[in-house]
This record gives structure tokens, C-alpha cells and sequence, in this order.
């Protein structure tokens, strides 16, 4: 089982309920945040493209953050999510230099945090929390190695990309375009 | 046109990253002054007669390396965020992690240090022995045995070389800092550190200790450990010549890695080209131009000509300035590369 998620760039109005809902889910602390929205504008007036993202961690499938941690913290758990241990880190900062995403950050306490993919909800069945409140359904999440899963039948036949594919991460995270 | 907008404003990421201040520098500084020592300890234990092994500069420098070691991982240390968990590091090893290497390497160092160190202990710290008597009959029976001294002076030689190495390889396995993308940090930094080592050894050479005073035995003991870090050279001169000139030779080579790894940034990725540009031409030309110029030029040529005897052996300028260029090179490079991003480039 490999789990991934999947966001539609087509209908993401870059709202932030994902932000505020995985703050509230995960009491991330003020000032924080473990997802955000990016906004890529391009081309010249009047013809312009606008592509809405919401971002976090990838939860790549070659994560360079578990390699560089030197406590074994940043670890791997089955399912592919990527996660931290916050009583094995040391708070050292390598997983942080190494993340090409810039998706984690040092929590008030000490430990390094940063999104688990609400791995504590998908457990239980439940959808992660971005995702389930998004008001325009742009977000899908999902099993990959399941065929016949939405995300699986969406990358199928829909065009897509992931994050910086050039720094070689194998990101879990797809955008819809 | 491609405008990028990024809502997001994480403390020590945004807008762009900078975790690591005057810490990991000073830290990666220390460590590459160390190993320098090292090598050049180790490479002296191995080559010099008893005779020659038990004075001068090179009776000093493990009891030195031990007092920078220790600092740096002092230094190190404040840098952790969650810093009561630090003892982690010693109860796993991860195989990938530059890092988890790095913390195994300096628990072995401190050994080879302290071996090192005992092989010259009567010497160096003369009241220290006459205090703690096993101290001396140790150093006696490590000094008799030549098989004990040469395993001393590979172990400093070789591990040495690897914490230089080390600290190079720390920041070059960042995949996500293209600055810090090349193998050739790792050798960099280690001949940084053997010019930085000599320069330090130069230094010693040069001091005199103060007058020393009968203050009574724990007193005299505790002077005489700081004044005998200081000690002369017995034949300054000749010993301040060979320094200069391998100082020379490893400044050559670090000129050498340096613009082998400029070249090896400008013929790959754009996001690499980038990156060494903010270093060359942008935000950190002026800091890196005047390392070139005034921590590795300057002193190679002055100490060119203190080997042609055209300037004062005894000026201390060369080796202070290849002291402060080496700091400088880390602190260019950890704050460059910090800058250096993917997202950046890509955006």
C-alpha cells in the first residue's frame, strides 16, 4: 500500500480551509503551518495561466530527509508515509537542509514537524483533514498501488506533475493540470 | 513571464532558508582545524625520532586539538533545538546519514587525541606528570613500545582525513541545496583544514611562555598546562620554513578544488549555475573575493617569501590570515548554500 494524494489545480481557489483545517487537526502552533498555498502566474497579458497549489510534504518515495537524519527520527512507515519521531530528534536540522520542498519546520518544542498525511485519521478510515474539508473537492487521497482507486484512475487519465521531479524524490503528492 | 507567490511563512524557512547561524560554521572551522592537526601530528609521530617526536610545536598541538575539539562540540551542541535528546546519536547508526558518521567519528577521535597526546604528556605538561605520576610511567611504556607509537600516528593520520572529509560531506549530501551538490567539498574542506592546521602550528611556534612562578603545585600544574600550549619551537626558524612552505601546498590545492568545483557548478543545471552565482557575482562575491585574495593569495605569497627570506619569518600575518580565510570559507558556504535552492531557481 502506497498512499498518495492528489490535487485538482482546476478546481483549487486557493481558499486556505486546508490550512486552517490541518492547524486545527494538528494543533500546529501559531505562526506555523504544515500545508500552504503557492500561486504560479505565467505567460503575458492577457494570456495568462494561474495555477492554484495547496503544498506540503511530499512524502517521497526517495526521501533525502530520512536519509540525512541521523537518529533514524525521519523514518518511513508502511504506507509510505514519511514521519518523525519527536522523542528520537535531536533537532539537528539536516531532514530541513535536505527537504528540497522546505516542508518541514522546528516545532516550539524542540522536534522537527511537520505534515503526516493526518496518518492518525487515515488509519481509522478517515480521510486527511485538507482533505476533507475542501470546499470545491479539488483534493483526493488515496491507495496507488490499488488500480482501481480514484487516485489511481485519476493520474490514469488525467495530465499531471509533481514538485521539482528533477531533484529525483519520487513525490507521493500529484497536481491535476 | 512566471510570477511565483507562496503564502507560506514557516521561522527559518521563508523567504528563504536559514536554520543553521554561526554554529555550523564555527563547528565545521574547528572540526577542519583539527583534522589538519591531526594529519600533521600523525604524519610527524610516524616520520620523527623520539628525540624529535618529544619537543617543539608538535608536543603542543594534541593537547591544543583536544581544547578546539572540545569547543566545537560545544558549539555544535548549541545548535541542537531539542538538545536534552542529543545522547540519540549514540544509540543508533544510520548508514546513510553524514552525519550519524560524523558523530561516531569524533567519539573515536578523542581517543587517537588523547593517545597522541600521552606520547608527549612529560613534555608538554611537565608539572602535571611530576603531580599524577602514572601519567608519566604510561607515557614511558607507549613510548617504548614503537608498534603502540605507530598505531598512535596512523590513527591521527588516518582519522584526520576523515573528519575533514567528513565535514564536507555533511553539507554536499544536502540534495536540496545545489550549492552544496559536489563531491569536491569533502576534499576542499580537508585541505582547508591541513592549511589552517599548518597556519596554527605556524603560530605556535612563534609564541613565548610568560615567566613561570612557583604558585604551588595545583596552580603551577594548571599555568604550566596553559603556558606549555604556547611553548616555543626549539628551532623556530627551520620549523617555521616547512610550515610555510606545506602551508603553501595546500593552499595551491584548495585553490585548485575550488575552482574545479566552480567550473563543475558552471557546467551543470541551470539551478546550479544559479546558485554559484549567488556566490561568485552575487550577494556573497564580495565575501568570496576577498577569501580568494586575502585568506588564500595573500598569505601564499607572503609566505613565498619568507621561504625566499624577503619578509620577517617571525610575522604572524600569514598564518592568521589563512586562519581567518578558512573560517570565512565556511561561513561563505554554509550561508550561500542555505540561500541556494531548487524552489528558487525553479520558480
Amino acid at each position: 500500500m502506497r498512499y498518495a494524494m492528489v490535487l485538482d489545480t482546476r478546481l483549487c481557489v486557493g481558499c486556505m480551509n486546508c490550512v486552517v483545517a490541518c492547524k486545527t487537526e494538528n494543533s500546529v502552533p501559531d505562526g506555523f503551518c504544515r500545508d500552504w498555498i503557492t500561486e504560479t502566474v505565467q505567460g503575458e497579458f492577457p494570456n495568462l495561466r494561474l495555477e492554484i497549489r495547496s503544498e506540503r510534504c511530499n512524502h517521497c518515495d526517495n526521501p533525502p530527509c530520512v536519509y540525512s537524519c541521523p537518529t533514524g527520527a525521519s523514518h518511513q512507515r508502511p504506507g509510505g508515509f514519511v514521519a518523525v519521531a519527536k522523542e528520537k530528534c535531536i533537532g539537528c536540522k539536516a531532514c530541513m537542509a535536505s527537504c528540497p520542498y522546505d516542508a518541514r519546520f522546528v516545532h516550539p518544542q524542540g522536534y522537527v514537524s511537520k505534515c503526516t498525511f493526518c496518518a492518525h485519521r487515515v488509519e481509522k478510515g478517515l480521510n486527511p483533514a485538507c482533505v476533507s474539508v475542501c470546499p470545491t473537492h479539488c483534493m483526493f487521497f488515496g491507495d496507488l498501488d490499488d488500480p482501481d482507486s480514484e487516485v489511481s484512475r485519476l493520474l490514469a487519465t488525467r495530465v499531471h506533475h509533481t514538485l521539482l521531479p528533477m531533484a529525483g524524490t519520487k513525490p507521493h503528492v500529484f497536481f491535476l493540470s | 513571464m512566471t510570477e511565483y507567490f507562496n503564502y507560506r511563512n514557516n521561522p527559518e524557512i521563508d523567504p528563504h532558508l536559514h536554520l543553521w547561524g554561526w554554529e555550523i560554521p564555527v563547528y565545521l572551522y574547528l572540526g577542519g582545524l583539527v583534522a589538519g592537526l591531526m594529519i600533521l601530528s600523525g604524519y610527524h609521530i610516524l616520520r620523527a625520532r623520539w628525540d624529535e617526536r618529544s619537543r617543539g610545536h608538535y608536543v603542543t598541538a594534541p593537547l591544543l586539538s583536544l581544547a578546539l575539539l572540545s569547543l566545537g562540540m560545544l558549539v555544535l551542541f548549541l545548535d541542537l533545538e531539542h538538545k536534552l535528546y542529543v545522547w540519540r546519536l549514540y544509540l543508533t547508526f544510520q548508514v546513510t546519514s553524514p552525519m550519524s558518521w560524523g558523530s561516531w567519528v569524533l567519539l573515536c577521535v578523542y581517543p587517537a587525541l588523547v593517545a597522541s597526546a600521552m606520547l608527549t604528556l612529560s613534555n608538554a605538561l611537565p608539572r602535571l606528570t611530576r603531580l599524577i605520576p602514572i601519567l608519566e610511567r604510561i607515557s614511558r611504556w607507549m613510548n617504548n613500545r614503537e608498534s603502540v607509537v605507530h598505531a598512535i600516528g596512523f590513527a591521527n593520520l588516518g582519522l584526520g582525513v576523515v573528519l575533514g572529509i567528513y565535514t564536507g560531506v555533511l553539507l554536499s549530501s544536502m540534495v536540496a541545496r545545489p550549492l552544496w551538490n559536489s563531491a569536491l567539498l569533502g576534499p576542499l574542506f580537508l585541505f582547508s583544514g591541513l592549511s589552517t592546521g599548518a597556519a596554527a602550528m605556524h603560530l605556535l611556534t612563534h609564541f613565548r611562555p610568560p615567566a613561570e612562578r612557583d604558585n604551588g603545585a595545583f596552580t603551577d600544574a594548571v599555568i604550566s598546562a596553559m603556558v606549555h600550549w604556547i611553548r616555543p619551537h626549539d628551532d623556530k626558524s627551520d620549523g617555521s620554513r616547512k610550515l610555510a612552505r606545506a602551508d603553501n601546498g595546500f593552499l595551491t590545492v584548495e585553490l585548485v578544488i575550488i575552482a574545479l568545483y566552480l567550473i563543475g557548478l558552471g557546467s551543470s543545471t541551470a539551478v546550479h549555475q544559479s546558485a554559484a552565482q549567488v556566490m561568485v557575482t552575487g550577494t556573497w562575491a564580495i565575501a568570496f573575493w576577498s577569501f580568494i585574495g586575502g585568506g588564500v593569495l595573500l598569505p601564499m605569497v607572503l609566505q613565498f617569501l619568507q621561504t625566499q627570506g624577503r619578509v620577517r619569518e617571525s610575522s604572524l600575518l600569514p598564518a592568521v590570515l589563512v586562519l581567518g580565510g578558512g573560517l570565512m570559507l565556511r561561513f561563505i558556504l554554509v550561508a550561500a548554500g542555505q540561500a541556494s535552492g531548487w524552489a528558487i531557481a525553479s520558480h
